[in-house]
């Protein structure tokens, strides 16, 4: 979506949308929408998908965006076959997110060339980045394509099919000195430069900050990520499906939220081979599941306090206990304070910790006391006057602009945007237990820190109610893994693209199987990296201080934006 | 008040000091130390040990995180665990001003000049703690095309607190042997390992060395990542 055209958008609200029936959606419709633009069709496992020519991407992504509905565009997954390099977009529609349909562009070996997307979704920008700078598709007309994830002066492409790993990388060290060391005053104006990161208390990690500033406002401002990239695709392709795989998640999103991303491999892999898992496995899932979506939220509200008050000591230290609360939960459940490797496909690891009444009675120990702690919360922050001047109505996202930058999560809900995966694509127990998704409409920082703290506490409804379950489930029904082969072989050439609701958000996995026990594409649709390109658009015209705040209140984990 | 009662008080004054001294040791000198020290009052020690002491009792703490591992980090930090129990829990913001780095995660190429960068901000004399697996060899990701090997391709390390994650209370007791090493006085020599700054001309003239060279000025100095040589 541009944003020039957000009547356009309305009005394509208001018609007859091409292709939407009952049943979900029917692509000989959107195939007769697109008429001479498709030159083929696959079917993957999550949708079917159009082939088109790369000189007419824009063409058929606004047509399925205004004539079809299809506003989120989730991922762009680029690989490289045998005999050619192949882009895959995955659209989505916000209002239902099991619309999908795939869009493939391959281009030939020699020039892989392919018209760029940006001008119809914002989000491709630094997706086409990613997929120039990994795999080495150009984007035509791309406003900026660099590389996003390697050092500028890498050589070589390495996803690629012909990258020699053991190739020397020499930098010099004229591209490492002092950015700071000349004056970057410019000329006429009185601008100035300024490097925040990539070691920064304020940046969450390594992030950095190219800014531009004019007297105390941000007059321009772009991340540079890449810091933390540490080749998790390349290792998830090294891994076999059914064991090696599932302890990378985990350090994706390291905020203790590694469950939700174990369930986000798991549940497209199981997709992918056809694994059902047992309906006990299921609870047990989800209850471990919202344990981290809470201590995810919990670090991000105290983080978030760290950098808005700068104080280390009251809430940081409040949430941090809270949290050190569900860790132990966790650690109870799983073995492992922080990187759980607890799902597995079809499955559980082991089933809840006996004696089984004690680990309830803890738990709901935790949720009693849980309304109390929020209220503390609520006191220390959301009722502070300090933290509302700080917060409210700075750093104010559009809901049409975060949707053409494919944000989801607390950073979507906080805009109003009504979306969560867990009640609109369901999977688990979800659909089974009762509780609401939290949206606000402030569009602000405050909004999106209170959707947190709400969502604390929704969480703890559902784990209640997971607990109750538990507690009744009748012993001989207690199975926590189905039958499994011993290697996954799935299908050759499947392809799948899913995703679960993590704790920042849609994160999704595409996997293409060319009949080994190893993928042979697998790409992770991380929601930070997608949410972090909303940044710009939050701060700029803002001023300093608002910036780090906005950045807080994206709660970006930087293992997750870089991968 | 006239001189002359002043001076009766300091008279008396000066007679009951003289009284206690005759009395034996004030109470207040009677400290656990005193009696490990024998009757003499004094501790004789020599200037660097005494310096090493107080450097090991008090150490400020970079604050620095990376990957997974600074979770843990914090989680050191904040309360149950809490690292300032044992003297070694201010972060401080700036390198200037601390003078241990802990180094809590993975290091990436292009991380790896700027974690070097803020290490030689940091004043001497500097100590490293290095935190998890992957700052031993990489860790999980150790066959990473982008992965550097371990912490020790880029700084030297005084401690390693092996795990993935190393839990807080790992991470205590890597401080802690750390500040008993510093108040010894052992710590590694500070040098700097295989990732040095090279002279172009020591390159191997391979293919893309000779490639590059028609860009780079003899004199630049580069740095090379060779995953190919990394333990
Ligand atoms: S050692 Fe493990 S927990 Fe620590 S940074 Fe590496 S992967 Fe993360």
């Amino acid at each position: 979506m541009s944003l020039e055209d957000p009547q356009d958008q309305r009005g394509a609200q208001d018609r007859e949308l091409v292709g939407v029936t009952e049943e979900g959606v029917d692509y000989d419709a959107l195939e007769d929408l697109l008429g001479e633009k498709v030159i083929g069709r696959e079917s993957h496992v999550n949708a079917e998908a159009f082939v088109i020519r790369p000189d007419e991407v824009q063409d058929t992504l606004f047509a399925l965006r205004d004539e079809a509905g299809f506003d989120h565009c989730s991922c762009l997954t680029a690989q490289e076959y045998e005999d050619r390099y192949e882009s895959i977009y995955h659209l989505k529609k916000y209002d239902d997110p099991t619309q999908e349909v795939g869009v493939v562009v391959p281009t030939s070996k020699r020039a892989p060339r392919s018209q760029t997307a940006e001008p119809v979704y914002r989000t491709a920008d630094w997706h086409e980045r990613e997929a120039y700078d990994l795999i080495g598709i150009d984007y035509d007309e791309h406003p900026d394509l660099r590389r996003i994830l390697l050092p500028e002066t890498w050589q070589g492409h390495p996803m690629g099919m012909d990258y020699n790993q053991d190739q020397p990388q020499v930098v010099t060290f004229e591209s490492h000195t002092n950015p700071l060391a000349e004056d970057h005053k410019g000329e006429e104006s009185d601008t100035m430069f300024i490097n925040i990161g990539p070691h920064h208390p304020a940046t969450h990690g390594v992030l950095h900050l190219k800014t531009v500033l004019d007297g105390e406002q941000v007059a321009d401002v772009k991340p540079d990520i890449g810091y933390l990239h540490r080749c998790e695709e390349q290792m998830a392709q090294q891994g076999k499906y059914r064991k090696e795989i599932m302890p990378y998640p985990d350090r994706w999103d390291y905020s203790s939220a590694g469950i939700l991303n174990e369930w986000a491999y798991a549940r497209a892999a199981e997709d992918l081979a056809d694994i059902d898992v047992p309906e006990y496995a299921q609870v047990v899932r989800t209850m471990s599941a919202e344990l981290s979506r809470m201590a995810g939220h919990m670090l991000a509200v105290g983080t978030f306090a760290l950098d808005v008050y700068g104080d280390f000591t009251a809430i940081f230290q409040y949430a941090f206990r809270d949290r050190e609360k569900i860790l132990n939960l966790l650690e109870d459940l799983t073995g492992q304070r922080l990187m759980f490797n607890y799902l597995r496909l079809g499955g559980l690891a082991w089933d809840l910790p006996e004696p089984r009444e004690e680990y309830f009675d803890t738990v709901r120990d935790f949720l009693d006391e849980l309304p109390q702690n929020v209220e503390e919360y609520h006191d220390l922050i959301s009722s502070n006057e300090i933290f509302q001047i700080r917060c409210v109505d700075t750093g104010v996202l559009e809901p049409d602009v975060a949707k053409s930058y494919g944000a989801t999560g607390p950073v979507a809900r906080g805009s109003g945007i009504d979306y969560d995966l867990r009640r609109d694509d369901p999977y688990g127990y979800y659909p089974e237990l009762d509780w609401d998704v939290i949206t606000e409409d402030g569009c602000d920082n405050y909004a999106r820190v209170l959707c947190r703290l709400q969502e604390v506490e929704q969480s703890a409804r559902i784990i209640e109610q997971c607990v109750d379950l538990l507690e009744d489930w009748p012993e001989e029904d207690r199975e926590i893994q189905s039958n499994v082969p011993r290697t996954l072989r799935p299908d050759e050439d499947a392809e799948i693209y899913r995703a679960v609701e993590a704790a920042k958000g849609e994160l999704g996995i595409y996997i293409r199987s060319d009949g080994t026990d190893k993928p042979a594409r697998f790409k992770i649709r991380s929601p930070c990296f997608s949410n972090l390109q909303t940044l710009p658009e939050l701060s700029e015209g803002e001023y300093i201080p608002d910036l780090v705040a906005s950045l807080g209140s994206l709660d970006i984990i930087l293992g997750e934006v870089d991968r | 008040m006239s001189s002359q009662e002043r001076s009766a008080d300091t008279e008396a004054a000066v007679q009951s000091t003289q009284e206690d001294r005759m009395q034996g040791a004030d109470d207040r000198f009677n400290s656990k130390l005193r009696e490990a020290f024998g009757s003499s009052p004094f501790i004789l020690t020599k200037f660097d040990q005494f310096m090493n002491w107080v450097r090991g009792s008090s150490m400020f703490m970079l604050q620095f995180g990376i990957a997974c591992c600074s979770i843990e980090m914090m989680a050191t930090y904040a309360i149950k665990h809490d690292l300032d129990r044992f003297g070694a829990g201010i972060p401080r913001a700036s390198p200037r001003q601390a003078d241990v780095i802990i180094v809590p995660g993975t290091i990436v190429s292009k991380f790896a000049p700027r974690m070097k960068r803020v290490y030689d901000q940091m004043p001497e004399p500097k100590f490293v703690v290095s935190m998890g697996s992957c700052t031993i060899s990489g860790g999980p990701f150790q066959k990473g095309y982008n992965v550097v090997k371990g912490a020790e391709e880029v700084i030297p390390c005084d401690i390693h607190v092996p795990g993935c994650p190393p839990r807080p209370e790992a991470l205590i007791y890597g401080v802690a042997k750390l500040q008993e090493r510093i108040a010894n006085g052992e710590s590694s020599p500070v040098t700097v390992k295989p990732y040095e700054l090279k002279q172009f001309g020591d390159l191997e003239q391979d293919e893309l060395v000779d490639h590059l060279a028609q860009d780079i000025d003899e004199e630049t100095l580069v740095m090379r990542y060779n995953w190919a040589d990394s333990p």
